[in-house]
């Protein structure tokens, strides 16, 4: 069975490695600041003990205050995963750092958050609309774009 | 004398035979020789997400069918996971064995689909395909006879599957799955061993296993990367952890290793077809649930192993009728990461077997 990190535990390591970091935390997730979301994700991925080799799902939440964005986390090797958040703020022009050093798979699924969500990732060597066409007007999955417009 | 050359940009699809789907690639190429790739996809997006916050939790289901719809109860099956999780309700033993052997009756559908499709690809034209869709077709049968659909099943639902299946069933169950070994010697037989095969196979679009690993790829190429990850072992769901089956594996990560993990993947299902059917116990097939499911308010994920790889649900509930969020990680896309890396550097014959070797789904890559 895959092991679920506790996120007050990982919370405590991350303090340790990355100081200032975290955000917050609960027994399911960690919150970390955006400015050292990179330097944390490379611990996560890097740390003999936490090996979070793979980023298996990114996505983001519109919680129409700020934009959750949502990491889940696995270890193949030790069969254990993660969860790490982080927020993004602002309807215009909201950003967070790209994690597309740390882990490739972050390439589509990055592209896939700006182009329906409208959250840009910073340090992203691609970032253009992946689905919809360039010139589509809105971002479809925030809370405020209607399907039937009126 | 060496020739004056220059890189010609070619665009691939969407409308091409090869590329399973509407998608589309922008290859650079070296006279016959690939330098860079750029996949384009959204062809056939249709916003499920989007759709998806607009109906029930129930309702929710036959979007499901529509991401891949060649392993519509693997979907299906992800999706009630997480709402189930999200509702925190047991689902009766019958049901999850129920649901345990549609799922894999619907993994050896899919990797007909894949390795049929492969070899088309590779050139042995229509003969391995229609082999496998025709074996394919009574497995479809199967379901007809379950939920009257044969592609878009909605089968199941939060708490269990929609209807038990009938008296019928286990009769016409039986004789499929006596004959599919039959067939599987019989795809292993015209394939396997075959020259062309293995010499446009054999060491073509390796996948390293840790470029496999940070680029996110899940599923039958992962498998032949050599990693033996499997959700139904690593993370059990449902009944699988009463269930005995290997995850075969491969050691080169090429085209021949993820056709032949396929080959055996399929055996392995049979195998826990056959142990499900003994299992199976009498009794309800569904917990009783409202017809308006609310879950509370909370997120929960629900991930199977679906044929193509990790199919997982990442459920928002604010409380309501409807999800607040429902964000799909689809195996199709995130194996498609690594293709830039695979394709690099082999030829446009290659380009059309080394993508058919990683089977995706538009339906799925676009949603």
């Amino acid at each position: 069975m895959t092991r679920a990190i506790s996120g007050n535990e990982l919370a405590d390591r991350l303090r340790e490695a990355v100081p200032g970091s975290v955000a917050g935390s609960s027994e399911a997730s960690v919150l970390v600041h955006a400015a050292s979301l990179v330097d944390a994700a490379r611990y996560l991925r890097d740390d003999y003990e936490l090996d979070l080799g793979a980023l298996i799902h990114l996505t983001a939440v519109d919680y129409v205050d700020y934009f959750e964005i949502v990491y889940r986390l696995t270890s193949y090797y030790r069969n254990h995963g993660a969860l790490i958040k982080t927020r993004a703020y602002g309807r215009e022009a909201p950003e967070v750092p790209s994690v597309i050093d740390v882990w490739r798979s972050a390439d589509f699924q990055e592209r896939e958050v700006y182009d329906l969500m409208g959250v840009r990732f910073t340090g992203h060597p691609d970032m253009k609309r992946i689905f919809l066409w360039e010139g589509f007007d809105g971002y479809p999955l925030r809370k405020d774009f209607l399907l039937r417009r009126p | 004398m060496t020739l004056k050359s220059e890189p010609i940009t070619v665009n691939l699809g969407p409308h091409h035979p090869s590329t399973h789907g509407v998608f589309r690639l922008r290859v650079v190429f070296d006279g016959e020789v690939i330098q860079d790739v750029e996949p384009i996809f959204g062809y056939l997006h249709r916003g499920s997400e989007k759709l998806a916050e607009e109906r029930t939790w129930t309702q929710v289901v036959t979007l499901t069918d529509r991401l891949d719809y060649t392993a519509s109860m693997s979907n299906n099956l992800a999706y009630v996971i997480g709402v189930e999780r999200l509702l925190g309700v047991e689902v009766p033993e019958r049901g999850q064995y129920i649901r345990v052997l549609m799922a894999e009756l619907m993994r050896i559908a899919s990797h007909q689909i894949a390795t049929g499709f492969f070899l088309q690809d590779l050139g042995a034209f229509a003969t391995p395909l229609m082999y496998m869709f025709r074996d394919r077709e009574r497995i479809l049968d199967l379901f007809e006879m379950v939920c009257g659909a044969r592609i878009t099943h909605s089968y199941m639902r939060a708490g269990g599957v929609n209807d038990d299946l009938p008296p019928e069933f286990f009769p016409a169950l039986a004789s499929v799955v006596e004959e599919l070994p039959r067939k599987f010697d019989e795809y292993e037989q015209l394939m396997r061993e075959n020259e062309i095969l293995i010499s446009r196979c054999k060491g073509i679009g390796v996948l390293p296993r840790d470029l496999a690993v940070n680029a996110g790829v899940t599923g039958p190429p992962l498998r032949a990367s050599g990693l033996a990850w499997d959700l139904r072992k690593a993370n059990p769901y449902e009944v699988y952890d009463r269930l005995e089956f290997d995850i075969p594996t491969g050691t080169d990560g090429d085209n021949y290793d993820r056709f032949l993990v396929r080959l055996e993947e399929m055996r392995q299902s049979l195998r826990i077809i056959h142990q499900c059917v003994e299992q199976m116990p009498p009794g309800p097939h569904r917990t009783d649930l409202p017809m308006l499911l609310r879950p509370p308010a909370g997120e929960a994920y629900g991930q199977v192993e679906a044929p193509k790889g990790e199919l997982g649900f990442h459920l928002v509930s604010d409380g309501g009728v409807a999800p607040y969020r429902c964000a799909i990680r689809s195996p199709s896309l995130m194996n498609l990461t690594a293709l830039r890396e695979m394709l690099i550097g082999w030829k446009m014959a290659d380009l059309v077997t080394i993508f058919g070797s990683i089977d995706i789904n538009m339906g799925e890559v676009d949603r």
